[in-house]
């Protein structure tokens, strides 16, 4: 018989390898998936794990996918490790796509680079915004975090439809729900020829720097989590919960309206109801997986954009439904959590009849 | 008058819907655990329901399989969170997304199903009468069943021993397991109930309510249903009423629209989950309302020994 045995202290060790673990019984899985379906599980883990990386072009879209999740995902888990549950980003990352995209739309053929900054912001703000609708309701009304920032996200939806539908529709685009295309000088530099990946990389990257200066090397950003791991302490050392709530807030909508930036000017290059495309919901995936810790996460962002691309390849070349890439995704967070029971607790067999 | 009395039966029949998940997760949050993984196991439950009236042929497996699904991704849930002491929050989130992705997978080759022809259904007599009858007596059994759950969930709750050893285990776990009472199987119970009633919601939705299987067609219900119990101040009827203001809002949204009133149609999309957030900050806004009503234990982990 197995026992689960509370360890006295947590376990350094499986901190780590749990997310192994996990990625490897989600791998295990998969196989048996495939193999139910009749597919070979072989040439199936070659699409998620091999196809990606084959060409300088298919790591370009491996970080293309990778750059919002990292960006949302850093945010989030500002407001995982301040104990605020923020699961609205895609509805964050919806508004900051649409003032982006609204300010791109305002450039005409004599703008100058100066427009690629102003989107940008425009997108943060944007994220800031709605992602501070939550923080007032919260903090003013002691409205449920949870449910006000996900039914955010309906609404943003609806604002993007009403939008693309409406006002910024193109007149010329024989009455599809789309906004123009937008102009040349508005689209996200690219880095180099040949591949999709733009200057969104290497900003994410910096951010993820960014944050983990600021939750490890400062004080404000200790302030930041001790009111997570133990309210009554943070009360004690007279740091604010109120503030935590909206620093965790506004840090997590801002970083998800720069990827919703980067993504409507960056890939996408207009406006259309497609903006949407789960990145909000597997970011909280990836911050999870990656231990909410800047390195930790970015590898997880870089994992579950395979994801994606291996579901894209699955489909086109195997037949597969692309929605494997929400399965796998959905498994990975559950393998995880059960495995990061290992860090607090140990296995123990006993023999029956003892204990 | 006629549309009046459509547009009732057009209301509780969509608040059976989320009268079904509220109360199914008011008896989960009554043990003391959230599950917000509600939103996954309709959808999973929509499509077993869906999946299994095509290959049956009849409504009732339908309905079986609806609740199947819901109580093993319940199951899940519960061992995980009870057992092994995961957060509630992320592993109701993990289902959630599992069960967007999975229900998705599952469903593509019933896109394009269509369901036998739907019965109607009507009381002797009652069913008859101008205007009350196709306003109140012509509805699927479900949506009375609903009705008669909630019913059924006051005397539970408020008059039964068991439920009190329910609402025990909510209030103070370490209490109860003091006093012997298997505290984590009777929350798993707990949780399955959830499950079920959720998955019966789900399956209503796909087989009767639409009936259609679309990708994500639960379109936040569960979520609405998870705000429910916290608006209604965990109480059965005010769940039940609840449901049904908020099928009324869908509906009205339809009425709106039909009768060509000057206002976007996404903005009246938009209704049921801006009212949501409206109602949430009424009821939240004074904080002893919530704390008074809510089990004291919600969302904490409890560890035996």
């Amino acid at each position: 018989m197995i026992r689960l045995e509370p360890r006295p202290q947590s376990s350094a060790l499986w901190t780590y390898a749990s997310p192994m673990l996990a990625i490897v019984i989600t791998i295990a899985l998969g196989i048996l998936i495939f193999m139910a379906l009749d597919k070979d599980p072989a040439r199936a883990l070659q699409m998620f794990f091999w196809e990606p990386l084959k060409s300088k072009y298919a790591v370009g879209e491996i970080m293309i996918k990778a750059t919002p999740l990292l960006l949302i995902a850093l945010g989030l888990s500002v407001c995982f490790r301040s104990n605020v549950w923020n699961i609205g980003a895609e509805g964050q990352f919806v508004i900051g796509a649409v003032c982006a995209g609204s300010v791109a739309l305002m450039a005409d053929k004599s703008t100058g680079l100066w427009i690629v900054p102003a989107l940008m912001l425009a997108g943060v703000l944007g994220g800031m915004f709605w992602a501070g609708i939550t923080a007032l309701l919260r903090d003013r009304f002691n409205a449920n975090e949870i449910l006000v920032s996900l039914m955010l996200v309906y609404v943003a939806t609806m604002v993007l439809s009403f939008l693309v539908h409406g006002p910024l529709k193109d007149p010329g685009g024989f009455n599809f729900p789309q906004s123009k295309t937008f102009e040349a000088i508005t689209r996200i530099p690219r880095l180099m020829s040949g591949s999709r990946a733009n200057i969104g990389v290497p900003i994410a990257l910096i951010c993820a720097v960014l944050l983990w200066i600021y939750l490890f090397r400062t004080r404000a950003g200790f302030a930041q989590q001790v009111g997570g791991l133990a309210p009554a302490a943070a009360r004690y050392a007279g740091f604010s919960s109120r503030r935590a709530l909206w620093v965790a807030l506004l840090i997590s909508g801002g970083a998800a309206g720069l990827a919703g930036a980067l993504e409507v000017a960056g890939p996408i290059g207009q406006l259309t109801p497609y903006v949407p495309a789960g990145y909000g919901f597997a970011a909280i995936i990836v911050a999870f997986v990656g231990r909410l810790h800047p390195v930790g996460m970015v590898l997880s962002a870089v994992l579950m954009s395979m994801f994606y691309i291996g579901g894209e390849l699955a489909q086109s070349r195997m037949g597969l439904p692309r929605s494997i890439t929400g399965v796998f995704q959905g498994l990975l967070l559950f393998c995880l959590l059960a495995c990061d029971t290992l860090v607090t607790y140990r296995l123990r067999w006993i023999r029956k009849g003892a204990g | 008058m006629e549309t009046y009395a459509l547009l009732l039966a057009a209301t509780l029949n969509a608040g059976t819907v989320l009268a079904l998940a509220g109360l199914g997760l008011l008896i989960n949050e009554k043990s003391g655990v959230v599950n917000l993984g509600a939103e996954g196991m309709m959808l999973c439950a929509a499509i077993a329901g869906f999946a299994a009236v095509v290959y049956t042929g009849s409504d009732l497996f339908g309905f079986l399989a609806g609740m199947g699904a819901g109580m093993l991704m319940a199951a899940l849930f519960g061992v995980l969170v009870i057992w092994l002491g995961t957060n509630q929050y992320a592993t109701g989130l993990a289902l959630s997304l599992f069960g967007l992705g999975f229900s998705a997978f599952l469903g593509v080759p019933y896109t394009q199903e269509k369901l036998p022809e739907r019965i109607g259904y009507s009381w002797p007599i009652l069913g008859d009468i101008p205007w009350i009858g196709p306003a109140l007596f012509q509805h699927h059994p479900v949506v009375y069943l609903a009705i008669a759950v909630a019913f059924a969930l006051i005397w539970f709750l408020d008059k039964s021993r068991t439920g009190l050893v329910l609402r025990a285990v909510g209030e103070s776990p370490q209490s109860a397991h003091a006093l012997g009472y298997p505290v984590r199987s009777i929350r798993l119970l707990a949780v399955l109930a959830g499950g079920a009633l959720c998955g019966l919601a789900g399956a209503y939705l796909s087989v009767i309510y639409t009936p259609l299987w679309v990708e994500g067609m639960v379109a936040g219900r569960g979520w609405i249903a998870l705000a429910l119990t916290t608006f209604a101040t965990w109480r059965p009827a005010r769940v039940l009423l609840g449901a049904y203001l908020f099928g009324g809002l869908t509906m009205l949204q339809f009425h709106l629209q039909s009768s060509g009133v000057q206002v976007p149609s996404e903005f009246l999309t938009a209704l049921p989950y801006l009212a949501t957030i409206v109602v949430l900050v009424l009821i939240s806004r004074n904080p002893t309302w919530i704390r008074v009503n809510m089990p004291a234990s919600l969302g904490k982990p409890f560890h035996p020994g």
